[in-house]
């Protein structure tokens, strides 16, 4: 499957790269590559003009901001930010990581690109919405952020706009009482999620809930949070009973798709299996730190 | 860099296999398909061409990449080794691929170009690997004569003979600033 034809960008500046895509109505940036170059390759998509972006030095940053706040550039690989010891900031990003591909694929494969995206069975979409991440979103008519909850609308669609850039994402930190864990649920290791979810619990010093973010990809055509499996751990303690509880609501609210992989009736099954397991794990281990995988 | 159609070519320079090379390429040219046809080194498969296969797996700055799955002007600058650049100037296999060989980890070897870089990199990174991280790190590829036990075992034997990945060029990729590799 050889690549469509198409006209190739390479800005060496942030400026020229978003007037590149404010010039052009069918231009695909280009960072990875290892979700948009299959997807031309089968003709999936066969945009005109591709935008490099693997060359603009203002898109290679990765840093942790006074605050705590883990600030992901567009250019970064997910292997750069998994061997990064400042990604520990963020757990569940952390803990997401090792799981996206291969690590053939993780050295071109973009944190940012996965977010743009916004591949429904993808870890860090999941993630973000579980964190409260915020993007940075880039055109020649300015700068806007857009929380992670309000930028997936639907399969692989973002509200980003074709001439904006995804310049970065900022990941909020941690409350460092919090426990996370990621699991999925894939055929083999590598492959995309048949079902997976991203937990985070905190709890006070007497034991009860007082914040819990579940966030499950593979699940519907975009990341989804079940906020009534949520709100029914937040206020009791972090008992196993009260994690099945929550794992049968989970059951109930989610409505996976069927396809030849898995039905949906065994996607429902297994995100509650995994609901009590991640409530597990998270709340076992309260250290986050990256080493749980 | 002014904007270049797809049957237009660009020019780009890179090391493959310790050897420099600088030429023009097809932007539309994956880089598989740039090893295998413009440079003649047809020892990079293609399998899948759409990531899944990992036959065409190359090392790139001591990374693994999927040759299908990027563009050769992506590679610009860059330092690659491919399967031809394993085996010593004699042609003597390489003490990875001895392994590979002493444990019939070859049986078509389609996919053994793949499987090879992989072990490297694995090797070079983490020298003494477990079952399980080595089942891991080759997770990404797919064979399907052996059974993968046989390959398993090569790269077990190959970490047992200290045979540690080398880059072509000794280049490594560790980054203090970032950690270093895992």
């Amino acid at each position: 499957m050889k690549l469509p034809k198409f006209t190739y960008h390479r800005p060496d500046t942030l400026d020229e790269a978003v007037a590149v895509l404010a010039e052009h109505d069918d231009a695909k940036v280009l960072a990875g590559g290892q979700s948009l170059l299959p997807v031309m390759a089968m003709r999936l998509g066969r945009p005109e003009h591709l935008v490099d972006i693997g060359r603009v030095p203002e898109l290679a940053h990765l840093r942790l901001d006074d605050d705590g706040t883990l600030v992901i550039g567009a250019a970064v690989t997910h292997a750069a930010a998994e061997r990064a010891a400042l990604t520990r900031a963020a757990p569940l990003v952390r803990q997401a990581l090792p799981l996206i591909g291969h690590a053939a694929i993780r050295s071109r494969g973009t944190v940012c690109g996965s977010l743009a995206h916004a591949d429904p069975a993808a870890e860090l979409p999941a993630v973000a919405i579980a964190t409260g991440a915020t993007i940075v979103a880039r055109s020649v008519r300015g700068t806007r952020e857009v929380a992670a909850a309000d930028l997936f609308v639907g399969y692989l669609t973002t509200v980003l706009e074709p001439d904006e850039l995804l310049v970065e994402v900022r990941v909020p930190p941690s409350s460092p009482t919090a426990g996370t864990a990621v699991l999925e649920l894939s055929r083999r290791h590598g492959d995309f999620a048949l079902i997976g979810v991203a937990a985070m619990v905190d709890r006070d010093p007497d034991g009860v809930v007082t914040s819990c973010a579940l966030a499950f990809f593979g699940a519907d055509a975009v990341p989804r949070r079940v906020h009534e499996a949520e709100a029914a751990l937040i206020g009791g303690p972090a008992s196993l009973e009260r994690f099945t509880s929550a794992a049968e609501l989970v059951v109930q609210v989610l409505e996976p798709s069927d396809d030849i992989h898995a039905s949906r009736a065994y996607r429902r099954h297994a995100a509650g299996v995994l609901t009590r397991r991640a409530l597990a794990e998270a709340t076992g281990a309260l250290t986050p730190v990256g080493a749980a995988r | 860099m002014s904007p270049i159609h797809s049957d237009s070519s660009v020019a780009v320079a890179l090391t493959v296999n310790g050897a420099e090379v600088a030429t023009d390429v097809q932007v539309r040219r994956t880089f598989a398909d740039f090893l295998r046809e413009d440079l003649d080194l047809t020892g990079t498969h293609l399998g899948c061409e759409h990531g899944v296969c990992g036959a065409c797996t190359v090392e790139v700055d001591g990374e693994l990449v999927r040759s299908c799955l990027t563009l050769a002007v992506q590679m610009d600058g860059c330092r690659v080794t491919t399967i031809e650049g394993l085996a010593e100037a004699d042609g003597r296999l390489s003490p990875l691929q001895q392994a590979f060989r002493d444990t019939h980890g070859f049986q078509c070897a389609f996919c053994a170009p793949g499987f090879l870089l992989t072990a490297k990199v694995l090797l070079a990174h983490n020298p003494s690997p477990t079952r399980d991280e080595i089942r891991e790190a080759l997770s990404g590829n797919l064979c399907r004569c052996t059974g993968y036990e046989s390959i398993i075992a090569g790269v077990e034997a190959a970490a047992r003979a200290g045979a540690v990945g080398r880059s072509s060029d000794d280049r490594t990729t560790e980054d203090p600033a970032t950690g270093g590799h895992r």
